[in-house]
């Protein structure tokens, strides 16, 4: 078992995920098998193979300097829950 | 024990393109809440970022001047976390292979050039705004910002002191706004610095336990920040304590560094190679392009100031702090044929006028040309040195051409001597104790008369004629 339930709580709470008891019991499971399959494959010998950034082979898609219109504002607040003053309304951040 | 300071510098900086970096928003500071957003940069899901050549080529630009490496290949990744100014909740920027690497900033320190090192720069999105109203249970956000281009500065840590930062912050600052890139506001938000500050003993090659500084709305905080810092940890240092890893947060009203409620799990972005954008391969061709368009930077300009005008030091590094300055400066010299006294009135009554109405130098509303207009009546006589000031701060006031407010206020310089004989035999004949004081020997009496010429003509009498005149009334 590489995933211990810590873990799987760490990762939960990054991806804002809340997970029951067994959830948590199945996910370092689940997620160790993914890693036991990694390990497989780095059993491959990589070494003179660059590392893949991507795997669509084009580089470089780029578009022009230009500005186009934006969405009306009615549009970009549309699916807040809340809004004031044509601002989103959230909970209050406490500056860190 | 001797302790040394360590201090590294993380600069953000926004990019001047008309358009954000993923989408054709515009990126126009100040506009109506919430206007300058589209599905792409609000974060909906299935739409496609599509990069924008124009910030990929000014964070070329940008690190070319300031001396980076450009690697050939380079890519986006997402930086993963949770907060209300980033929709997507993922930032793209850029992880291992930035746009630039290994730079360097010389800056003067002591009379001696220090190199400063930069370990990367790299092309980023920038967040959104948020509001905070005093006693209000809830926060405000305005995703404008959001996708606007930015370029992150990461400083090596060879900063061994708050000026050495503060010199550093402001030739970056300089470099950019020379090149164009950005206009650097932090006023505006659109440069922004985040700094590191560890205390070691002289001599390690270790480094201490590092506190992060935030909330610095200006150089002067920066450096102050830093200053108070500085001894703080060494105090802790010093009384066998030890520094706690943390970020704290300047309180510029009382002048300390306050600790922020310590987040006791490290960051864990999560970086991972973004799918939505493609790598972006910088052939040496465009290298060289963006090279041969850069300016001459400010390094080279103020050497070329001593060299090819004269300049003392000083003179140079002050004019060429400011590109605009500079600029302004060169035209007048084109058309004048002395830099020397160009630059000592760009140095005291431009500045101080600048500084006085905290006016930008784009906002002096006269010409080079007519700047060197009132040089030129200086010299031909038309206005004294004296009245030049005031014909000065007229034309900063009003940006009417010289002869204009010279001819309106009457102004002109008097150089009639039949009208300044009149005149100085009236002063004569008021001042008879000065007159046989002079007639003594008491060559200072002489210049009590001709100070009260000049008051007589408010300034206006050519002093060199008033001297001349009395002197043959009196002998």
């Amino acid at each position: 078992m590489k995933i211990n339930i810590e873990t799987v709580e760490h990762v939960a709470n990054l991806a804002r995920l809340y997970l029951s008891e067994e959830e948590k019991a199945e996910m370092a499971n689940t997620l160790s098998s993914i890693l036991d399959y990694m390990d497989k494959l780095n059993e491959l010998d990589t070494t003179d193979v660059p590392p893949t950034a991507h795997i669509i082979p084009l580089k470089n898609v780029f578009r022009e300097d230009v500005v186009k219109e934006s969405l009306p504002r009615e549009e970009v607040l549309k699916n807040a829950p809340e809004k004031e003053r044509g601002f989103f309304k959230v909970p209050r951040i406490i500056e860190d | 024990m001797e302790f040394e300071t360590v201090i590294g510098l993380e600069v953000h900086v926004e990019l001047l393109t008309k358009s954000k970096v993923f989408c054709s928003c515009s990126t126009e500071f100040g506009g109506e809440v919430n206007t300058h957003c589209c599905p792409v940069c609000l974060g909906m899901p299935g739409v496609l970022p599509v990069l924008n050549k124009k910030a990929v080529e000014y964070a070329i630009k940008a690190a070319l001047a300031l001396n980076c490496e450009i690697p050939e290949f380079s890519k986006f990744d997402r930086k993963n976390y949770f907060y209300p100014d980033l929709p997507k909740a993922y930032q793209i920027s850029q992880y291992d292979l930035p746009l630039g690497r290994n730079g360097y900033i010389e800056i003067e320190v002591g009379g001696k050039t220090k190199r400063i090192g930069i370990n990367r720069i790299h092309l980023e999105e920038d967040a959104g705004k948020l509001v905070h109203e005093e006693g209000k249970p809830y926060s405000l956000v305005d995703l404008n910002r959001t996708g606007v281009p930015l370029i992150e500065i990461v400083s090596e840590p060879d900063i061994r002191t708050p000026e050495e930062a503060w010199l550093y912050l402001n030739k970056l600052k300089t470099i950019l706004q020379y090149i164009e890139v950005s206009d650097c506001k932090m006023e505006e938000g659109s440069l922004r610095c985040d700094t590191n500050i560890s205390i070691r003993p002289k001599g390690s090659d270790k480094f201490g336990t590092k506190v992060e500084l935030k909330n610095l709305g200006s150089f002067r905080a920066v450096r102050r920040s830093l200053e108070y810092e500085e001894k703080r940890q060494r105090e802790v240092l010093a009384s066998g304590g030890v520094v706690v890893q943390e970020t704290r947060r300047w309180d510029e009203a009382r002048g300390i560094t306050i600790p922020l409620r310590s987040k006791e799990e490290a960051h864990d972005y999560r970086y991972f190679p973004d799918p939505d954008l493609v790598p972006v391969v910088i052939d040496r061709e465009w290298v060289e392009r963006v090279k041969a368009e850069l300016p001459e930077l400010p390094d080279a300009r103020k050497k070329r100031y001593m060299e090819e005008y004269g300049l003392p030091n000083y003179d140079a590094g002050v004019i060429t702090a400011s590109k605009a300055l500079a600029d302004f400066f060169e035209k007048c010299v084109s058309a004048y044929h002395d830099p020397k006294t160009v630059s000592n009135w760009v140095m005291s009554e431009m500045l101080g006028i600048l500084n006085e109405t905290g006016k930008e130098v784009e906002d002096i509303p006269f010409t080079p040309e007519q700047f060197v207009k009132m040089l030129k009546m200086i010299d031909d006589g038309t206005i004294s040195g004296k009245i030049a000031k005031e014909v000065f701060r007229d034309m900063f006031d009003t940006g009417k051409d010289p002869e204009a407010i010279v001819k309106e206020k009457g102004l002109t310089q008097i150089s009639d001597e039949g009208e300044l004989e009149k005149i100085a035999r009236k002063v004569i004949e008021a001042n008879p104790k000065s007159v046989e004081d002079y007639k003594k020997g008491k060559e200072k009496a002489l210049g009590f008369l001709v100070g009260q010429v000049m008051k007589e003509t408010r300034g206006k009498a050519n002093p060199q004629l008033v001297n001349k005149i009395l002197k043959e009334l009196l002998s």
